[in-house]
């Protein structure tokens, strides 16, 4: 019931004009319905994510984050927003007005577009576009254009040089996700995503050798196309002030930077539909774990108190709500996704920054012929089912994996001495 | 197309004087070929206050609080410097305790700005603030303790000619000892984070090289001096206060890279918290923090009017060799002050470490030069 919860609510909200309306204007309603969700949704998303961000690494670093606006800072996205539609909107002497303008719309739009395919839950994607893959990954390759119009619009040279190194970062990486999408379609046999995440029901591609490789390829180098640290290079505050945004102000700032947003939050998405068994629930029983960790959990005695109490009734209610399978699809998928926010936000508040060619080098000599000799070995896993292909999938892969390492080394190993003078 | 057919280029930029990482109001104007330095010229001057003027216009105490602002990250090593100047030019004799209290406060300052700048110059690689929070929180505790001392955590104003200021308050030995005791635990957990850290090693091993023998005849001094390979440090040299009592040793680098500035810094605060173990130890317990003569300086500042001559005061500061150079004609001001700031002088090959490199690197070359702008323009 709670699992197509959204599933009945549209089918009823249709059902009204339905009555009312003539058939031909009754299917527009229904398209538009999912079109005003995913719309509604996304700035919302966007806002709770920078929220969620500066809460995390705030708590990375003995800080408190926002927490003067409403609840725990609860409403401080919507202050920001206000505060980003009031400021004054600065377009540089000598900027191309009209591109400047357009930029970061076009950077926007392929963001919100991305989320029409995915499917968030059972029976639950906008589209279920019998292309998906090649969708997410056509239309994820428009922001390097609107990044590069922005920078050079601006008139900036900071702009430029951003500009330039998002260019050539977006296109570089490129390469290597959609290879690792290609072991995904090969494996499925189906370029729709609903049908990739049917194709996990038995089994999570992540716990494949091939798919564990794929899933880190995909999303390091989403992570690059999306610019986040450690591959901020494009907008290396350091360096580049803001790289290609640093002449954007107001408004069209608010929305370069809910693009990038979007555009990480659907990396995650992304990586959990095509790795992470998107909406399905794990194919093997958890529930036994949950139980096992409500255990240690009551005989842990160096928590305090109501700390312990709560994290026994948190893993006791996962166990017997794991049990039941109430878990609905939907929450699955988010649970799985905002993980993987996680994991960026914990990347962005740990991790120094690469340097531009070592950034380069690192998407050339190591990630592209990893996920070329991926796609061998699912060719292998696939062709030879059970143990053996995963035998031979995973030798395969540990070897090159081996050999790029040590390939890719530098040349002396640095080891420093030094010396204690009295 | 061939690149010669293409027609290429030179981009300038300036970095500065409002960007992020150029720590103030510092300039360079960089050519750019691609990504890589072709050149770079620093422009100073955005934060000249006419320090040595003023000071040539207030009495010899009166300077004390416009060093505080010099190098705002290490007041009492300021202080200290002018102190040590103006003893030599008035022949004013140091208690023994004060003489361990200027010793404990300047190697807590060294501690509070290595602890800094190995922060800043993480931030300046890109790591998003979590590096520069650790070690400001270490800063903090420190700087409790120059409160505790002087009334004051930045602009401290603490240590004068004869001795300090007035003598510490009780605690403040017991609390320097467990600010000692758990530093280490600090500079580990630091060093697991950083030492090893493969972007960390990529981004500056071979970056910024500083070779030995341009170091010298550019006068370099400080730890990047001895991050590139050569022993001189002005505690050991010139054996000033009580340091030639202390058992420490001088780490040096071998490459004089990025690295090594980061990793003598390290080294440095290592032997620095020897040096606090034993001070603090030995610290007298009883006795004077200012001479006769110091307090009478401190009560009647336009009294004091040391003889015609001039004299040059130096001590190791946590950024290189700081000296005061004063000329006295026998009134109760300064004739001729001028200070010689390790940080300006450190700034001067700037360009030819940068040269070469990528404009990523020139930000974090900056870094690792270890520089305020209040010390550089003065």
């Amino acid at each position: 019931m709670l699992d197509q919860l959204f599933v009945h609510a549209t089918r009823g909200l249709l059902t009204l004009p339905g009555r009312m309306l003539p058939p031909a204007l009754n299917a527009w309603v229904g398209l538009l319905l999912p079109i005003a969700a995913i719309a509604a949704l996304a700035p919302a998303v966007m806002m709770y994510l920078t929220w969620l961000e500066r809460k995390i690494i705030a708590r990375m670093q003995n800080r408190l984050g926002p927490n003067r606006v409403g609840l725990f800072g609860l409403t401080q996205p919507l202050a920001d927003g206000v505060k980003m539609l009031i400021k004054e909107d600065i377009v540089p002497a000598g900027a191309d007005r009209l591109l400047h303008v357009i930029a970061p719309v076009t950077a926007l739009l392929p963001a919100i577009l991305l989320f029409a395919v995915l499917p968030v839950g059972r029976n639950m994607a906008a589209v279920d576009l019998n292309v998906g893959a090649l969708y997410i990954l056509a239309v994820s390759s428009i922001s390097s254009l609107a990044v590069f119009m922005g920078g050079w619009a601006s008139r900036n040279k900071f702009s430029v040089l951003g500009a330039m190194r998002a260019v050539a970062q977006i296109i570089s990486y490129e390469v290597p996700s959609v290879l690792s999408v290609v072991a995904v379609i090969m494996v499925t046999g189906s370029l729709s995503l609903v049908a990739v995440v049917n194709a996990q029901a038995e089994g999570w591609f992540i716990a494949t050798p091939w798919g564990a490789v794929a899933a880190l390829t995909f999303f390091l180098s989403g992570i690059a196309e999306v610019n986040r640290t450690p591959f901020d290079m494009p907008e290396a505050e350091s360096e580049l002030v803001a790289g290609f945004h640093t002449e954007y102000s107001g408004m069209k700032f608010a929305l370069w930077y809910m693009a990038e947003f979007l555009e990480a939050f659907a990396v995650c998405a992304f990586t959990t539909t095509l790795f992470l068994g998107g909406w399905q629930g794990p194919a093997w029983p958890v529930w036994p774990w949950c139980l096992a960790a409500a255990l240690v959990l009551a005989s842990a005695r160096t928590l305090a108190g109501p700390l312990r109490l709560l994290g026994l009734l948190g893993c006791a209610w996962a166990a017997v709500a794991l049990r039941s399978e109430v878990v609905p699809s939907w929450a699955w998928f988010l649970l799985k996704t905002y993980a993987l926010v996680f994991v960026l936000v914990w990347l962005r508040g740990t991790f120094p920054r690469l340097r531009a060619d070592q950034l380069m080098g690192f998407a050339w000599k190591f990630l592209l012929p990893l996920a070329l000799v991926n796609i061998i070995a699912a060719g292998c896993w696939s062709v030879w089912p059970g143990l053996r292909g995963s035998l031979i999938a995973l030798g395969l892969l540990v070897g090159s994996a081996w050999a790029l390492i040590r390939v890719n080394a530098p040349a002396s190993e640095q080891r420093r001495t030094y010396v204690l003078v009295e | 197309m061939t690149n010669a057919a293409l027609k290429t280029d030179l981009l300038e930029v300036n970095l500065g004087p409002q960007h992020p990482s150029t720590h103030g109001v510092f300039q360079m104007t960089v050519v750019l070929d691609g990504e890589t330095i072709v050149s770079l010229k620093p422009v100073l001057g955005y934060l000249h206050r006419n320090h040595e003027q003023i000071c040539e216009d207030v009495s010899y105490i009166g300077c004390f609080p416009y060093t505080d602002r010099l190098d705002y990250f290490c007041a009492m090593t300021n202080n200290f410097g002018l102190a040590v100047a103006i003893e030599q030019l008035g022949g004013i004799e140091v208690p023994e305790r004060a003489q361990y209290l200027r010793v404990i406060l300047a190697e807590l300052t060294r501690l509070v700005n290595h602890t800094a700048v190995t922060g800043f110059l993480l931030n300046d690689m890109g790591a998003f603030g979590t590096p520069l929070l650790y070690a400001f929180r270490e800063r903090e505790k420190i700087l409790d303790l120059f409160e505790m001392a002087s009334g004051s955590r930045m602009m401290c104003n603490y240590i004068r000619p004869g001795g300090v200021r007035e003598d510490v308050p009780d605690g403040f030995v017991g609390r320097a000892q467990e600010i000692v005791a758990a530093y280490p635990r600090f500079l580990d957990e630091m060093e697991t984070l950083l030492t090893e850290n493969e972007i960390i090693r990529q981004r500056t091993q071979g970056v910024g090289v500083l070779p030995k023998a341009l170091a010298v005849n550019a006068g370099i001094t400080g730890p990047m001096l001895r991050a590139s390979g050569v022993d001189y440090d002005l505690r050991k040299v010139d054996g000033y206060g009580v340091y030639p009592r202390m058992r420490f040793k001088v780490p040096l680098g071998t490459v004089g890279d990025v690295y090594d500035r980061y990793y003598v810094r390290v080294l440095e605060m290592r032997e620095s918290l020897k040096i606090l173990e034993q001070a603090l130890k030995e610290l007298p317990k009883t006795g004077p923090a200012l001479s006769a003569k110091g307090q009478l300086i401190g009560r009647s500042p336009r009294t004091f009017r040391p003889p015609k001559g001039d004299a040059y005061g130096r001590i190791e500061s946590p950024k290189g060799e700081l000296g005061f150079y004063l000329v006295s004609d026998g009134s109760p001001q300064p004739y001729r002050y001028h200070v010689r700031a390790p940080s300006f002088i450190n700034l001067t090959v700037l360009e030819d470490m940068c040269r070469g490199q990528k404009v990523a690197d020139a930000i974090i070359i900056l870094g690792s030069v270890d520089i305020v702008m209040g010390e550089v323009d003065r």
